[in-house]
């Protein structure tokens, strides 16, 4: 761990925190992708975690939100070990925890509006959702969310005829749809090109910074991590080797994080 | 950067064949054509009971024209008729209604194992047997009549739309499933708003393929007991009223294509 992170969290803070402790994943017996990682992140910020690719970043963040079952470890989050849950109170945890993905994972035949009216499925009866009988407070807040996004004209076209940069847009409505207390993000501009990667970073800090909602995001580009996020986590084959704000974060230690030395020039 | 031309050739023996040939395609094939010759004189496949068939068949046919048009053969042909649509059109929306949930069940990326293991057994157990037999099975238990027919086809449907649904949801892209799953949704709302929507497109498609295939079917259910067209048709073979066969035959034929035209035209529609 960095001795000059500036993050060492508070008492009070600890209670709302995410709290990983020796988390541990093998999709194969023996072959551990995440070595009993062990992270506090607060409640509140950007989280960056970078680290060349098959690294664990990936399933450290699908840990959290169990889309990715741990092997071993606990995942601390509101008072609840997340790695013990299951059927109900799994869905419960989850409704809190908003997720964008790197290929946006849009429903391709819904509509926009449909898409981010998803965000609502943990709170909305089954009916309601196959009627499209979505509580009225609950449209109101879709449409407004995608005037926030600069989708606001696009609201009833099919998430298939969007570009990239547009349905990530709509992903990330989807998420804050869901007001959540954690926003995961993984590498959510890692399909975009270099402009709409900013556009998108900007959208998720500005939004998920306005409502106080803690991020923490995967992302390969080492820039963008450094530019958004207060505060970053450098993995490499399945460890955490480095933890501390941007400024800390020398080409010495993208070379220990990456490795090799040539691309750095 | 180095001369691909200067590469050396890799080493050989002997000149090189462009196109090896294949020996095992050519031993199945010959082997094949041995066991066709074979299976034929063991049965009696042959010229001489070739050329004696087609006479049959030519005194039959000319008894057949022309066709039967009176009234009082056109009313049993007329209700004849009307029964098979019904069969077709009940055991098609039946069909439908079941095999969606079973069809997920089966689907082995949405249900547990031994659940999805259980349908496909059940899938396949339906898919054993042709239409025909199970229509059997069905007058049997039930006795003659139009509910054999309509049991027999929703049978044959699920069997096919089922196993369909399965092969589809198995097929759609899990990442929406999974973007839906983070949310906190429920499993039926999961369905609703991930899986039915990448599925139901072509769900309607076979739904539409199906009534035209049930269409065709229950004038063959018919023909064992099952009731409808069928039943009218046998029983015109038993009197030896070739032309009412005729007259039949063809009104089979134009419900046949017209059911095929709608249920292309459904297809389309909902693409």
């Amino acid at each position: 761990m960095d001795e000059s992170s500036p993050f060492k969290p508070t008492a009070t803070d600890l209670d709302r925190a995410l709290v990983i402790r020796n988390l541990r994943k093998e999709y194969r017996a023996g072959q551990p992708v995440l070595k009993d990682v062990s992270l506090t992140v607060e409640a509140r910020g950007m989280t960056a975690i970078i680290g060349p690719s098959g690294t664990g970043k990936s399933t450290l963040i699908r840990c959290i939100n169990r889309l990715v079952d741990p092997t071993s470890g606990e995942i601390i989050f509101r008072g609840q070990d997340l790695a013990q849950l299951g059927g109900r109170e799994l869905r419960m945890a989850r409704r809190r925890m908003g997720m964008v993905f790197q290929e946006y994972n849009l429903v391709e035949r819904l509509s926009v509006i449909e898409n981010v009216l998803c965000g609502r499925l943990g709170y909305v009866p089954a009916w309601r959702a196959w009627l499209r009988r979505f509580p009225a407070q609950d449209i109101d807040r879709a449409f407004h969310l995608l005037d926030e996004v600069g989708l606001g004209q696009l609201t009833t076209q099919r998430a298939d005829q969007l570009s990239g940069g547009q349905r990530q847009r709509v992903g990330i409505a989807r998420a804050l749809m869901q007001e959540p207390d954690l926003l995961l993000a993984d590498e959510p501009t890692s399909s975009l090109d270099p402009k709409t990667s900013v556009e998108i970073m900007e959208l998720i800090a500005r939004r998920a910074g306005e409502r106080d909602i803690p991020v923490i995001v995967n992302i390969h580009n080492v820039d963008l991590a450094r530019r958004f996020a207060d505060r970053i986590v450098g993995m490499s084959r399945g460890e955490i080797v480095f933890d501390g704000p941007p400024r800390a974060l020398e080409d010495a230690r993208l070379l220990q994080i990456y490795g090799g030395e040539g691309w750095l020039e | 950067m180095t001369n691909l031309s200067a590469s050396p050739p890799p080493p050989s023996f002997g000149p090189r064949v462009a196109f090896p040939p294949n020996w095992s395609t050519r031993i199945t094939v010959i082997a094949l054509a041995f066991y066709v010759a074979y299976a034929c004189s063991i049965l009696d496949i042959g010229r001489e009971r070739l050329v004696a068939g087609f006479a049959h068949g030519a005194r039959f046919v000319s008894r057949m024209f022309p066709p039967n048009l009176a009234p009082d053969k056109l009313e049993p042909l007329y209700d004849g008729m009307l029964e098979s649509l019904q069969i077709a059109i009940i055991a098609t929306a039946v069909g439908v209604l079941i095999s969606l949930p079973l069809g997920l069940a089966a689907a082995r990326n949405l249900s547990p194992l031994p659940l999805a293991w259980a349908a496909r057994a059940l899938i396949a157990l339906f898919r054993t047997f042709h239409p025909v037999i199970i229509a059997i099975l069905f007058v049997k238990a039930v006795g003659f009549g139009a509910l054999a027919g309509v049991l027999a086809l929703i049978v044959a449907s699920l069997g096919f739309l089922s196993k369909l649904v399965a092969e589809a949801v198995e097929e759609m892209s899990m990442q929406q499933v999974e973007a839906v799953r983070a949310t906190g949704a429920p499993f039926l709302s999961l369905v609703i708003m991930a899986v039915l929507p990448q599925v139901m497109a072509r769900f309607i498609g076979f739904s539409a393929y199906q009534l035209d295939s049930n269409l065709r079917n229950s004038a063959l259910v018919g023909l064992v007991g099952g009731g409808g067209i069928g039943a009218t048709l046998f029983t015109a073979f038993q009197r030896f009223d070739y032309d009412f066969v005729l007259t039949i035959v063809l009104a089979i034929i134009a419900v046949v294509m017209v059911g095929e035209i709608v249920s292309g035209w459904m297809r389309r529609l909902f693409q």
